[in-house]
């Protein structure tokens, strides 16, 4: 049933398999979506959708398969619930004289008839007439604005394809760049940097020594498992085309520098030359040749940056954007040397992987390190990139 | 059946109503996402509470192992047993201690269990559980022993997504994210706690609420913009 359903989200890139779609069947032949579209919705997505990040490529996929199909069943509790709002209101004497003639068989028809002619669209304001059958009583219905809005916010009941067309959940897609709220996710990929370390264990031979040496007392000695260290370089772009990304980078590593044993960070500004900086005001700096000569190689190097600068800026000495700053070799110069020290090292890039062709320096750096879009997707690509070495082979 | 429709002091979006009620019938687990404070723990609470069961909650902690949760075979306290020798210790059921899920796999009427915060512990605990939970069943290798789930418990599982769960995992799972609730229902879960409170303080209090909300949402906005 409705296979297409499937494949739609399959081409959304909604990670969907045979497992859960089967379920999702059981769960329809149990009847749990009440016959309904509007259940049918919430129940697919609670089965087949693991991630809130694919809530929004979920609704894409939903309205391919089901934009065009009739749920009157929606728009009849609509009615009923529009009908019954009627009682709140208060009206004269007069007026509920009059409703009391209505028959509301034949309201709900004028309605089914006024909805089957697609005018129900237009009902946002709400204060229109039911319709043309009761004549007589239309002075009351108009009177009643409530009566008959539909959906549009009013009704908490709203048709499943339009909960989907309003994609409430693309915040939560992961092809956005990251912003503050995803930042815990982000860090949860980070973390797959960590060691699996064994934690506690109990150390047979010298609790069997221990005892002995104890008469037969029994001394337990545990051992501690020592994590193996995992080491992050993370150099970032600071100023100019990157401030925006800035200060949303630095929280995000320096969370996640209390989760990584050795961390330590960097800064340069477009393009690292011989110097580098610890601090974003760049007022104390670091000789790069040194930090080159100092650290040790199995480090993994994380460089955040925009990567794109005009030309003579890589590949220029005296290059630098700022005039009081003279290098004597230039941009890509350096960039190749760190890339020679570091093997185990990406480049994550703000700007999108479509536009990266367009830009030269863009490609230039892509060619020297492994480029990744600062996204959640791009930081787990990345780090997984990294992990496996993959990163040697770039 | 099971029909789960909220409690009086738990206001429940009809999408939760939905996972809620799929989850039990389908006799999967429920994961439930959220941000901090839309009560993920307290779900599991009302609906022991809506449905009268019992629940056993398993706290999970970053040491916090798969196995420990079934049971655990306390050797060292039958070592200590075994040194003077003035108990029998041939008996090695005394020294298994069921954990929460052979607790609640062992109870004579259906509980509801909870798993709370899976994502603290490492990231293979989930994976150790994927038999588990489906068969609701597992072995003692020590003493032979098969438990069974008498009744299969209904699972409440949350998370807060510091760790990428398993896809083997997710994908036994129901799975539901609980977004920050729209003005109309926190009216209603206001009215919950706070039956007394006066309308208009509530709206005004609310209005600068949601005002500040959408402030830091703008906030982000103004980032990705650039």
């Amino acid at each position: 049933m409705f296979i297409d359903f499937f494949f739609n989200l399959k081409a959304y890139g909604v990670p969907v398999s045979i497992h859960e779609w089967i379920t999702l069947h059981h769960a329809l032949s149990l009847n749990l979506n009440n016959c309904s579209l509007i259940h049918f919705y919430q129940i697919a997505r609670s089965i087949l959708v693991k991630n809130e990040i694919y809530f929004d490529k979920y609704d894409m996929a939903f309205l391919d398969s089901f934009k065009g199909i009739e749920t009157t069943d929606e728009i009849m509790r609509k009615i009923l619930d529009g009908l019954k709002k009627v009682k709140e209101l208060n009206l004269s004497e007069e007026e509920k004289r009059q409703m009391e003639e209505l028959d509301l068989d034949q309201i709900l028809k004028n309605f089914e008839e006024q909805l089957a002619g697609e005018h129900y669209k237009d009902h946002v304001g709400g204060n229109k007439r039911i319709g043309t059958g009761g004549r007589s009583t239309q002075g009351a219905w108009g009177y009643n604005p409530a009566g008959i809005r539909i959906g549009q916010g009013v009704s908490r009941h709203k048709r499943a394809v339009q909960i989907a067309e309003k994609r409430s959940f693309r915040n939560y897609s992961s092809d956005r760049t990251l912003d503050t709220r995803q930042m815990k996710v982000a860090l949860s990929h980070l973390r797959s940097l960590l060691p699996v370390g064994e934690g506690e264990k109990l150390d047979l031979d010298s609790t069997i020594d221990a005892t002995c040496k104890n008469a037969g007392e029994i001394e337990l000695i545990w051992e501690k498992k020592e994590k193996k260290a995992s080491k992050v370089i993370l150099l970032m772009d600071v100023g100019g085309s990157m401030t925006p990304y800035s200060e949303l980078v630095e929280r995000l590593f320096s969370a996640a520098s209390s989760q990584i044993s050795k961390f330590k960070h960097f800064y340069f500004h477009n393009c690292p030359y011989q110097h580098l900086w610890r601090d974003m005001e760049r007022n104390d700096s670091i000789s790069t040749p040194d930090f080159l000569k100092s650290e040790d190689n199995d480090y993994k190097l994380i460089i955040v940056g925009d990567a794109a600068m005009s030309p003579y800026e890589l590949t220029w000495a005296n290059g630098a954007v700022e005039y009081w700053y003279n290098n004597d070799t230039p941009g890509i110069v350096w960039l190749q040397r760190i890339r020679d020290k570091f093997r185990d090292s990406i480049w994550l890039n703000p700007i999108q992987r479509r536009a990266w062709d367009y830009n030269k320096t863009i490609s230039m750096v892509n060619e020297i390190f492994p480029m990744f879009e600062l996204t959640l997707e791009g930081l787990d690509e990345g780090v997984k990139f990294l992990l496996g070495g993959k990163s040697r082979l770039h | 059946m099971n029909y789960f429709k909220g409690t009086d002091e738990y206001v429940l979006s009809p999408q939760l109503m939905d996972s809620v009620n799929v989850s039990i019938a389908l006799g999967r687990p429920l994961l439930v996402k959220g941000e901090p404070g839309t009560g993920k723990t307290l779900l599991a609470h009302s609906i022991a509470k809506g449905l009268d069961k019992k629940i056993i909650v398993w706290n999970v902690k970053s040491t916090t192992k798969a196995k420990e949760g079934l049971y655990v075979y306390d050797t060292v306290q039958r070592l200590n047993d075994a040194r003077f020798g003035d108990k029998d210790i041939t008996d090695i059921k005394q020294y298994i201690k069921l954990g929460k899920l052979g607790e609640a796999f062992n109870s004579e009427e259906q509980v509801v269990l909870l798993i709370d915060e899976i994502d603290k512990a490492e990231l293979e605990f989930p994976n150790d559980l994927l038999n588990e939970l489906d068969e609701m069943s597992f072995y003692i290798p020590e003493t032979g022993e098969t438990i069974r789930a008498k009744h299969r418990p209904i699972v409440i599982i949350t998370s807060n997504s510091e760790k990428e769960l398993p896809d083997p995992f997710l994908r036994r799972c129901v799975f539901h994210y609980i977004d920050f609730p729209e003005e109309n229902l926190m009216i209603d879960i206001i009215k919950v706690h706070y039956p007394d409170i006066e309308a208009k303080l509530m709206k005004e209090a609310l209005k600068k609420f949601y005002l500040i909300r959408k402030f830091d949402m703008l906030e982000k906005s103004l980032q990705q913009a650039n």
